[in-house]
């Protein structure tokens, strides 16, 4: 059983308990007071209710019957007589026996109860206590309960028992009857009990209601502000400290500053709480929803303690609720349905939460229908959110993404369950409003799972300060990836793709912004001669360079919301006051990236759906690829950035000629160069060739073009498939029509020994497990072209999240040689899965001695294919979809 | 506060008589571009000195930017853009009448800070129909004082920049 719960449980209860002893006491004393009796029958039921949840099963056994009796007190049906007041009074004596045992061991302590029970429940149904000899015990039990009272934490219960102790109960204690010998069993159970009393009396101490108090929230949100407060007059200290070594202050601030991290901290700390607090309605919430919609659904929570501060955990309360309510509402089917798809009848939620990174992630997954995309997208034309035209256009995550736009609610009858006037579109931005993202996937027929990505705490966070334009800003460290500093001598490391700079780092092209101009601030006209320092920053999983002319260190920082005049302005998550005093502006890289695109999201394909699945304009979300333009024989061709590794430019007398092939040297090696196809080769007209460099490992291969024209992010739809050999197909890119070059079909031509070339299909979901980002792409690109619908994983132990997390594919096609786990491990694996029985999985594979291949067919490969002919994957393909049982085929 | 002098001898002997009494027919006023504005008194927090202000760029260009008051930041509004008046000299500095507006505090920018002027609500005159939409948009009323006009401005609608 999970501790921080437990604790909670107790706290909670003990607190309970006080009141209780006080009420059942003057409910004896004013029988007729319903209010009194409803109050005790909620306390009596509330612990049952958590014990049932944390599986207390002898306490809520007690506390099942102490309640019915009380349930028929409240009906009136049972008189409000002494005997029966003691008897539930009793009720609560063996509650918090069982509640110290449990709070002393962690467990429940091993006591029999029935006896209790059984008179409880004989109470309940005939209106009689049984007998006087139960009376003794009671009296037993009371004397025991005041001995009892010294642990119990609360004084007033102390006095309340002491009264209920007395006169009523006495006569009936000089009566003892032949069930004594089986509250002998009890008696014996006593010294055990007393042992434990006077241990906990000892260590009166740790009881957990003695060592938590409820402090009113504004109590804690003032003791922040103000802490931050401190936080900014101590770096102010700290500053002028460092402007003066010789400072007799310097070492009473030195302990100034220990001391208010501590208490930093500790205060952080205070406002930290389990996430499991707002889940603690849910179990109930689900409960009551299964009755009303009769669903079987059985809620499973995970993570539970996993802690966040309380303002994030009070603003995905409600978020939360939403969304399980929606979960259990809509997604998990009737047990009907559920029996006929061949799912068990009883529907299940799951609720997890963990760390990652300075972020808590939750998610909820049903295994319910999944969200039916025809009837979003059915809902979102009749609404007018977007035209039918456009709306064929859209990609089952594109659809998805729908679902959290304004004015779309999926239910088309309010049922008395949802309809609470939350759309998931509140969701949305309830999550976003605390720096948070929500992303949805779902497969028809088999779920859906929310993932919810929020910070731990909104309040202090660590940022750089860095200069621009004369104004300074601060970046928060979270998404600052590295810093890299030119000197003012290697500028032209920085080039220009129209009027888009990159910066080579390392391997790959990194985009730049100026965030001088990026904030419309005037360009620093020293600049040109000075170092460069770029920031690079990550932005989900693209990063770009953030240019700035001054980096200065990392700070502590108090983060202030932005003022209602500046909300609007999605460059700033917040202000903050520095330690000189200076207010300055905490940037949001992800609202710069947004604002001043020429971001590629297309390095991950899956991510890229990801985002799209998260933009909050149903109209523009997308799966949106950076494309590089360029010319050829005056025409315009584009090929996705993120498939070239670099641009060069070669002399014309760099390009020699090995045979009937060009070739250049380069980086001490040859590189193959190529004309595009009906581009005519070499240009004539410009002294230098400029080369679009395609590198995989330790092949590369250059494209010749005419002129590098520019860099555009959009949505790529190829409109068009070609039969030209080295075209993919024409899309719109930037208002006209562009073909789209086919890498792969250079790079077979190039070397052909590398890979080898592409042809079309009908849609299905192909999952690509394979190290090498540039070969997911090229396969991921072939695929889609042929209407396939692909998620690609780099290994196999992300292939099995995706899998687990229950994305269904239609088929898989693997490498072999991964890191983390092998392809043959990994089909075996699928093979394991009675979803992926007959499912087809292809090895594509550079490798490939027969010993491999027999090893493929052993662990469930359907067929080994050698990198890379997309011919021949396509007819593999149709091949082993022909050959598929139709019952396990997953999707659309 | 040098405008005390330019006030009305009258009203300010009234407003140190009426000091402790009703708030509701108080006003802040100061000057802008030689025109009397005023606020009531209720809704400002506090006046200050000219105070640094930390541009805030792709702001509106009503926002002057923020600025730190004990630890409370503070949206600064260029009231003279907010009421299509020209910029003053560069090298003039502003003073800020700062008024507390849903729970943030905002700091009007003005020329000079007059007095507090004691006005009885019901005087309150409707401005005329020929003033600016824009500034009519933003005004209660106005009060004619002995030797000129006193323009009350409505705070909400002062700060309902969009």
């Amino acid at each position: 059983m999970d501790d921080e719960i437990l604790q909670d449980f107790l706290a909670e209860s003990w607190e309970n308990l006080s009141q209780l002893d006080t009420e059942i006491v003057a409910l004896e004393k004013d029988p007729k007071n319903d209010d009194l009796l409803v109050s005790i029958f909620r306390t009596i039921h509330t612990i049952k209710g958590t014990c049932g949840f944390i599986g207390l099963t002898r306490l809520g056994a007690v506390a099942h019957s102490g309640e019915n009796v009380l349930g028929r007190m409240r009906e009136g049906q049972l008189d409000v007589t002494p005997d029966a007041i003691s008897l539930v009074l009793q009720v609560v004596d063996v509650i918090k026996e069982l509640l110290e045992g449990l709070e002393a061991t962690g467990g429940e302590p091993v006591r029999d109860d029935s006896e209790l029970i059984a008179r409880l429940d004989k109470l309940a149904e005939s209106g009689t206590v049984e007998s006087s000899a139960d009376a003794t015990a009671d009296g037993l039990a009371m004397i025991e309960a005041i001995g009892t009272e010294q642990a119990a934490p609360l004084n007033e219960t102390e006095e309340d028992a002491d009264t209920t102790g007395e006169p009523e109960i006495e006569p009936q204690l000089a009566v003892p009857e032949p069930i004594e010998t089986d509250m002998g069993a009890t008696t014996i159970t006593e010294p055990i009990h007393d042992a434990d009393t006077a241990q906990t009396a000892e260590t009166g101490k740790t009881s957990v209601a003695d060592l938590s108090i409820r402090v009113n929230v504004n109590v804690l949100d003032s003791l922040m502000n103000m802490v931050g407060e401190l936080v900014l007059t101590r770096n102010q200290l700290l500053q002028l400290a460092r402007d003066d070594d010789e400072s007799k202050y310097a070492a009473p601030i030195g302990h100034l500053n220990r001391v208010t991290t501590d208490l930093q901290e500790g205060v952080m700390k205070t406002r930290m709480q389990p996430i499991g607090n707002a889940w603690k309605k849910l179990p109930r919430l689900v409960r009551d929803l299964s009755q009303v919609t009769g669903h079987h659904i059985e809620l499973e929570m995970t993570g539970a303690e996993t802690e966040l501060d309380r303002t994030v955990l009070d603003a995905i309360k409600d978020p939360l609720t939403h969304m399980v309510r929606n979960s259990a509402d809509h997604g998990i089917e009737s047990p009907e349905d559920r029996r006929a798809a061949g799912k068990p009848e009883t529907g299940r939620i799951r609720l997890n939460a963990c760390h990652e990174g300075g972020h808590v992630i939750i998610s909820i997954t049903d295994d319910g229908r999944g969200i039916d995309t025809k009837r979003v997208l059915a809902k979102a034309v009749k609404n007018g959110i977007l035209s039918e035209a456009d709306g064929a256009k859209l990609s089952h995550n594109e659809i998805l993404s729908l679902v959290f736009h304004a004015g779309l609610s999926t239910a088309e009858k309010v049922s008395s369950v949802s309809g609470r006037g939350v759309g998931m579109d509140v969701v949305k931005t309830q999550i976003e409003r605390i720096g948070g993202t929500v992303d949805l996937t779902s497969v028809d027929g088999v779920g859906s799972t929310v993932r919810i990505k929020i910070p731990l705490t909104l309040a202090i966070i660590s940022a750089l300060v860095v200069e621009s334009g004369g104004e300074s800003f601060a970046i928060p460290q979270l998404g600052v990836v590295e810093l890299v500093r030119l000197a003012a001598d290697d500028r032209g490391r920085i080039e220009r793709i129209h009027d888009k700079e990159v910066f080579r780092l390392r391997d790959r092209l990194l985009p730049l912004v100026h965030l001088d101009s990026a904030m419309g601030l005037d360009d620093d006209p020293a600049e040109e001669d000075c170092d460069i320092n770029i920031v690079v920053v990550q932005v989900g999983d693209e990063q770009f360079g953030l240019v700035v002319s001054e980096v200065f260190d990392t700070e502590e920082i108090v983060v202030k919301p932005v003022g209602m005049l500046l909300k609007e302005i999605s460059l700033y998550q917040g202000t903050t006051i520095l330690g000189d005093g200076r207010v300055i502006m905490i940037l949001d890289v992800a609202g710069i990236a947004k604002q001043f695109g020429g971001l590629s999201t297309a390095s991950d394909l899956r991510d890229a759906a990801a985002d799209a699945a998260t933009d909050s304009d149903g109209d523009s979300a997308g799966e949106y690829t950076t494309q590089l333009l360029f010319d050829v024989a005056g025409r315009t061709m584009a090929v996705p950035l993120s498939l070239v590794a670099r641009l060069e430019e070669f002399s014309q007398d760099q390009i020699e000629r090995s045979g009937d092939r060009l070739v250049v040297q380069y980086r001490g090696d040859l590189l193959p160069l190529l004309p595009v196809e009906g581009g005519g080769g070499i240009s004539d007209s410009a002294e230098m060739q400029p080369v679009i460099v395609f590198s995989e490992g330790e092949n590369s291969m250059g494209l010749m073009v005419d002129e590098i024209r520019d860099i555009r992010e959009e949505r790529l739809i190829i409109r068009m498939n070609s039969k030209r050999p080295g075209i993919l197909g024409t899309a719109i890119i930037n208002g006209s029509a562009t073909e789209i070059i086919d890498t792969q079909h250079y790079v077979t031509k190039a070397d052909p020994g590398w890979f080898a070339a592409s042809v079309p299909r009908p849609s299905r979901r192909i999952l690509i497990v394979d190290g090498s980002l540039f070969f997911r792409q090229l396969l991921a690109t072939s695929l889609e072209v042929e209407s396939y619908s692909v998620i690609s994983a780099e290994d196999p132990v992300e292939a099995i999240e995706l899998i687990e997390r229950g994305e269904k594919f239609d088929a898989v096609i693997s490498e072999i040689g991964m890191s983390r786990m092998n392809g043959f491990e990994f089909a075996a694996w699928l093979r394991e899965r009675s979803d992926c029985e007959y499912m087809p999985i292809v090895a594509l594979s550079s490798r490939g001695s027969s010993a491999d291949q027999q090893n493929a067919t052993q662990s469930g490969f359907d067929r080994w294919l050698t990198k890379f002919n997309s011919q021949e994957v396509m007819s593999t393909l149709d091949d082993l979809f022909a050959r598929v049982p139709t019952q396990t085929g997953a999707t659309t | 506060m040098s405008a005390t002098a330019q006030l009305d001898k009258r009203t300010e002997a009234e407003s140190e008589m009426d000091q402790h009494l009703d708030y509701s027919n108080q006003y802040v006023s100061f000057w802008i571009d030689g025109q009397l504005l005023g606020v009531p008194v209720s809704s400002v927090q506090e006046v200050l000195n000219p105070q640094q202000i930390a541009r805030t760029p792709q702001a509106r260009p009503e926002i002057a930017g923020l600025l730190n008051l004990r630890g409370q930041i503070v949206t600064a509004v260029n009231l003279r853009k907010r009421m299509n008046l020209p910029d003053r000299e560069e090298n003039e500095s502003d003073l800020n009448v700062v008024v507390r507006h849903k729970g943030e505090s905002f700091s009007l920018l003005v020329d000079e800070v007059g007095d507090v002027i004691n006005v009885s609500a019901e005087t309150m005159e409707a401005v005329p129909h020929t003033l600016d939409p824009h500034w009519k948009s933003m005004t209660d009323g106005v009060f004619r004082l002995e030797d000129r006009l006193f323009i009350v401005l409505n705070v909400n609608a002062t700060l309902n920049i969009s």
